[in-house]
């Protein structure tokens, strides 16, 4: 334990003194930034043409809950943006250390392979959360001024599907980081992978009822992702992600040690 | 200390090394003597538990490195032939970042950090990034990392590779200081280092251990003969018979006869036939000019070794 923490505390202290958390965090949030207003107008001029409509027809206007609205819509585009981004926060994991010859020390350290993987993927994760966390000030921000006050369930739900979307993410991208000591081919593999994810939840409409949208659907790491956003938190999903996060884990794990007998 | 035995290391249609055996006792320190590609990394990285060995055993302390990876990793202090750094800290996090993974008491660890920056001169550089540090200080901060939780064996890939003449005789004082407190392996292909700092030495080649001795004992007994440079003035025929005639020598060679004839005899190992030389090459009338003895150099017996027994093996291997 106190050595994952150790690796932990390393992986931190490294991201903050290299360009490359600093891009990642800047983009990420200036993309949000962006999609967040451009959905808070959205809502806001379909709501008043609402309202507008419902004036000159009579009677009362739809209810409407606006903060949720643009939250579902915003959990949407987050998930794309994280697909973008993460590849950039795992590439170097594991391809820097081996390039560097670094992973020769942690190996030859009395760690074991899962404390240096679990160190590693917590270092990814902390540092994904804290990517997160500035956008909370959004919510807070649309709290303050709607009325009556919307409700913070579906919410927290869709955070805690953003939060474990990213862990799958990242321990894939750990995984992919392993393979090589490119930490440049290790971003686009991770990032075409992450696209072919994304296509393949294009393609999972809720339509089609054949063998391959049914299969499409059941693959799909978004459409698990949809449910946390409308505040449905399934053990399905939960299941799901938490298997995919350990497959990764696993597949780093092997990679590891299938290098230590190539070397 | 160290116990090899029979170690093997086969890649996918190569082995690196085969059947190395050898033994390390408490405080010595042992070199690793062979040309590039020899197995010397291999050898090492199986001690370190870096990577597995095909076949074989090897022991530290006690334990074994494949069983007991962990106890044996916590005895060990290695440096790879590159030193392992993140660039981006500074020598102090680092050496902190280290001490912790081999886990130094957190107590202790301040007082540790102190003490291998001072033993390895990177006292004025605690705060400075590793990035900004030349070869020479990288280096050091190299055998720093080795250094931090005090292991009882040293393991050290190639330790003056790339430092300047001062620098190196400092790592290798260094090396020497450390010595019968550690238990320290070291490889290289420079030979004076090895006669200067190690008290025996394996000689390692194509993946064979070839020689393991003492730097004296493989210059003596393994060519044996010492040369004598012969240098007189006279009749070159009537000197070599008159060499020929002084018991002990073999091999007489003349090796110019421009103003001077200079001879190169051996003399058969253990006996020094340099006073009759003198004596029979005057009493024939000729004048003596220089007589000087040459001992073989350790590149002659490590040539001699790596090339020509590894021929004979290899030989005698088809043979079998």
């Amino acid at each position: 334990m106190k050595n994952i923490f150790t690796i932990w505390k390393k992986e931190l202290n490294l991201m903050f003194v290299s360009p490359i958390a600093y891009v990642v965090l800047t983009m990420f949030l200036a993309l949000a930034g962006f999609f967040f207003y451009v959905i808070v107008t959205g809502v806001m001029r379909s709501s008043i043409q609402e309202m507008l409509r419902s004036q000159q027809f009579g009677g009362p206007p739809p209810p409407r809950d606006m903060v949720l609205d643009v939250f579902r819509n915003f959990f949407g585009v987050l998930s794309t943006i994280v697909l973008f981004v993460l590849p950039m926060l795992t590439m170097g994991s594991f391809a820097e250390e081996k390039k560097r010859g670094t992973i020769e020390l942690l190996m030859t350290s009395p760690l074991t392979h899962w404390q240096v993987i679990l160190g590693k993927f917590l270092g990814s994760l902390s540092f994904f959360v804290l990517m997160l966390l500035p956008t909370l000030i959004y919510g807070f921000f649309l709290f303050s001024h709607s009325e009556p006050a919307p409700q913070w369930g579906p919410i927290l739900s869709g955070y805690l599907g953003i939060f474990l979307l990213g862990a799958v993410l990242i321990s894939i991208g750990i995984f992919i980081s392993s393979m090589t000591e490119n930490q440049i081919i290790a971003g686009v593999v991770t990032f075409a992978l992450f696209i072919f994810l994304w296509v393949i939840d294009v393609n999972a409409g809720p339509e089609g009822s054949g063998f391959w949208s049914e299969l499409m659907r059941y693959l799909s790491i978004l459409k698990y992702y949809e449910d946390f956003t409308k505040g449905v938190i399934d053990t399905t999903s939960l299941v799901f992600y938490g298997s995919l996060i350990l497959f990764g884990l696993f597949l780093t794990s092997a990679s590891i040690e299938s290098m230590r007998w190539r070397e | 200390m160290i116990q090899v035995e029979n170690l093997t290391k086969r890649y996918a249609g190569t082995t690196a090394i085969q059947d190395v055996t050898f033994d390390v006792k408490k405080g010595e320190i042992v070199g690793f003597l062979g040309p590039n590609g020899a197995g010397k990394t291999t050898t090492m990285r199986i001690l370190a538990g870096f990577i597995p060995a095909t076949a074989g055993t090897a022991r530290v302390s006690g334990f074994d490195v494949f069983e007991q990876p962990l106890e044996v990793k916590r005895r060990i202090g290695y440096m790879p032939e590159n030193p392992p750094l993140y660039l981006e800290l500074s020598v102090d996090s680092f050496l902190t970042f280290v001490g912790q993974i081999k886990g130094v008491n957190p107590d202790k660890l301040p007082s540790r950090l102190e003490a291998v920056k001072e033993q390895c001169g990177l006292s004025d550089v605690g705060g400075r990034l590793i990035r900004h540090l030349s070869k020479g200080f990288r280096q050091r901060v190299g055998l720093a990392q080795a250094l931090i939780h005090d292991p009882e064996v040293l393991i050290l890939d190639e330790p003056t590779v790339g430092l300047d003449p001062k620098q190196i005789i400092e790592v290798r004082e260094l090396i020497k200081r450390l010595g019968g407190e550690h238990t320290i392996i070291l490889s290289t292909h420079i030979l004076p280092e090895v006669s200067m700092t190690c008290q025996r030495v394996v000689i390692i080649s194509h993946g064979k251990v070839v020689a393991i001795d003492t730097p004296e004992n493989l210059k003596t007994k393994l060519v044996g003969a010492h040369q004598v440079h012969v240098e007189c003035r006279g009749e070159s025929e009537k000197i070599r018979a008159v060499l020929a005639s002084v018991p002990g020598l073999k091999n007489i060679q003349l090796e110019s006869s421009n103003a001077t004839n200079l001879f190169r005899v051996e003399m058969e190992p253990g006996q020094d036939a340099r006073g009759a030389i003198a004596r029979a090459v005057v009493q024939s009338g000729a004048e003596l000019l220089e007589l000087r003895t040459s001992g073989p150099s350790l590149e002659e017996v490590f040539l001699k070794l790596t090339t020509d027994e590894i021929a004979e093996t290899a030989g005698t291997e088809v043979e079998a």
